[in-house]
């Protein structure tokens, strides 16, 4: 069984059905990548998946568990970490605070400050200003600070969304190079991306999203060298 | 000018009772962005309840002895009353349009207003209330009524806890994520439910100690007290910047002390001879507030909307 299982999943913004009805899995220590042009309903899935949204109908099961009317700080609990589109660091709390967060719910303070420790060692930029507030940090800093607290609760699955959103391409480089270090490591990560060439360069197994349904769906290699991806979402014609 | 060290004592001791009542109106804002209009009915429980536990003590008991209790029991209605009207009022009506808990809010006011009107033993007139007795504390260059005392003592020792609890503690730096961004809290596991119930109920019992400071001011307590005391309160959160727990403090200390400095002096500045007096304060609160929004939209403590994104 896979570490995460969604089946014929709908969510719905009043009458406007946002994801109608998509299928798929991710297996543990896989990357995943949802691609697709905005508004196709890839954030959609990730705030269903996380409890922020409630689906209208279908099946979710995570680590052979419903999640079905599980509240979202429950999800968390169960090692389902979502790094939200737009970063939503804590902008009025120290970056130090914003890692404690990430680790909320867990128990052993030791821990807690050695996955601190390697954060920054991850991110030396993080440590070097640990007390500053988080909003004065660059839109790639916050991207690091959001992926480093994701990390905090030791998630069995990242969600990331849309991590290379407003970077520059330096930093977009070194946040996917980081999400290829992360996967090296064993990483179960599930990756919405506009950049589709970099998500499906790092990607096991990707699915192209259009305007709320899975329209295509293949290995990372096949999607990139697909005729259709490469023409709608490569920039080639 | 003589007596401004009275006139300023008499200030702050004002603005600090409003500083404690208007702590919950911002923390309740910050969090849920509800105006709880209810709050100051909140407020005027915590003074029937503290009442309460003074008269079913035997006669003549100390106020050492006293004192303790009805501090405990004021704080213990007015957080239950606050914990239930968050319960069963204002969470079914979450992520509905924004028009619907306030008018609730309204609503619960005169409800619990007239609740205790109706069910209190002869609440349909004011209740006295019992007195510290005591002299005066004198300073030398200020005299403080014990009553005074009571309010310089416990507000900064609530307002320390507080800040203490804010910042240091796991909950408390829940709330901070909580109040800037609750998605994203839920997402770090918080549970904003409990949190909103925590805001609720920190704003309900510093209510209740600001009752028990004006039951000692005014002698007496009556069903009617938190209309005003709620109104003035909720004018210091937004002079010290609504959703901001030390604006708070600052707005009700510079509300007090411009409303007790107008008082005693506008009616010395010739041509406004008419306007001094106490009859006129509120007229000076509301003028002191319009002035300061003319200038900082946004409170004294406030951040611009913009800032928060």
């Amino acid at each position: 069984m896979a570490l995460l299982e969604v089946e014929d999943l709908r969510v719905a913004y009043g009458k406007i059905e946002a994801v109608k009805g998509i299928s798929f899995a991710v297996e543990a220590g896989e990357v995943v990548t949802l691609i697709g042009t905005n508004g196709a309903g890839k954030t959609t899935t990730l705030r269903t998946l996380s409890g922020l949204l409630k689906p209208a109908t279908g099946k979710i099961s995570f680590d052979g568990q419903p999640l079905d009317g599980v509240g979202a700080h429950k999800i968390v609990a169960m090692g389902l970490a979502h790094s939200p589109e737009g970063r939503r660091i804590f902008p009025r709390l120290s970056i130090e605070e914003n890692l404690r967060l990430g680790a909320f719910l867990r128990k052993d303070p030791a821990g807690v400050a050695d996955d601190i420790g390697s954060a920054y060692e991850r991110f030396p930029i993080l440590g070097e200003r640990r007390r500053q507030a988080a909003g004065t940090l660059s839109g790639g800093e916050q991207q690091m600070l959001a992926m480093a607290r994701a990390l905090m609760s030791r998630p069995k699955l990242l969600m990331l969304d849309e991590p290379s959103m407003g970077l520059s391409p330096i930093m977009m480089q070194k946040i996917m190079s980081t999400i290829g270090e992360l996967k090296a490591q064993g990483t179960t990560i599930l990756l919405v991306e506009q950049n589709a060439q970099a998500a499906l360069s790092l990607a096991d197994h990707g699915h192209v999203m259009e305007t709320g349904s899975i329209t295509l769906s293949g290995t990372g290699e096949e999607l990139m060298h697909d005729e259709s991806v490469r023409k709608a979402y490569l920039g080639e014609d | 000018m003589q007596d401004l060290p009275d006139q300023l004592a008499n200030g702050l001791a004002l603005g600090a009772l409003y500083g404690l009542i208007a702590i919950g109106y911002t923390m309740v804002y910050g969090i849920v962005q509800l105006i709880n209009f209810a709050h100051g009915e909140i407020f005027m429980i915590g003074g029937f309840g503290a009442l309460t536990a003074y008269l079913w003590l035997p006669d003549g008991t100390g106020m050492a002895v006293a004192l303790p209790l009805m501090i405990l029991l004021g704080v213990v209605c007015a957080v239950l009353v606050a914990i239930g009207a968050e319960r069963f009022a204002y969470r079914p009506l979450r992520g509905g349009p924004r028009l619907s808990p306030l008018i609730t809010a309204i609503g619960l006011s005169l409800a619990l207003q007239q609740a205790v009107w109706a069910f209190y033993p002869e609440a349909k007139k004011a209740r006295p209330f019992p007195q510290l007795g005591g002299g005066d504390l004198d300073l030398g260059f200020v005299a403080l009524s014990r009553e005074d005392l009571f309010i310089f003592v416990s507000a900064p020792v609530c307002m320390l806890a507080l800040g203490l609890f804010v910042a240091k503690t796991r909950t408390g730096r829940a709330m901070q994520a909580t109040s800037q961004d609750p998605d994203t809290a839920k997402l770090m596991g918080v549970n904003t439910d409990r949190i909103i119930v925590t805001a609720f109920a920190i704003g309900a019992a510093f209510a209740a100690v600001a009752a028990i400071a004006q039951g000692f001011k005014t002698g007496e307590v009556n069903f009617r007290m938190g209309f005003i005391a709620g109104l003035k309160a909720f004018t210091a959160a937004v002079l010290g910047g609504i959703g901001n727990i030390y604006g708070a403090m600052v707005g009700g200390l510079v509300l007090g002390v411009g409303e007790a400095m107008a008082t005693a002096y506008i009616g010395d500045v010739p041509g406004l001879e008419q306007f001094g007096g106490g009859s006129w304060k509120d007229v000076w609160a509301f003028i002191l507030l319009i002035l300061v929004l003319l200038v900082r939209p946004q409170g004294i403590l406030g951040e611009r909307l913009a800032d928060r994104a």
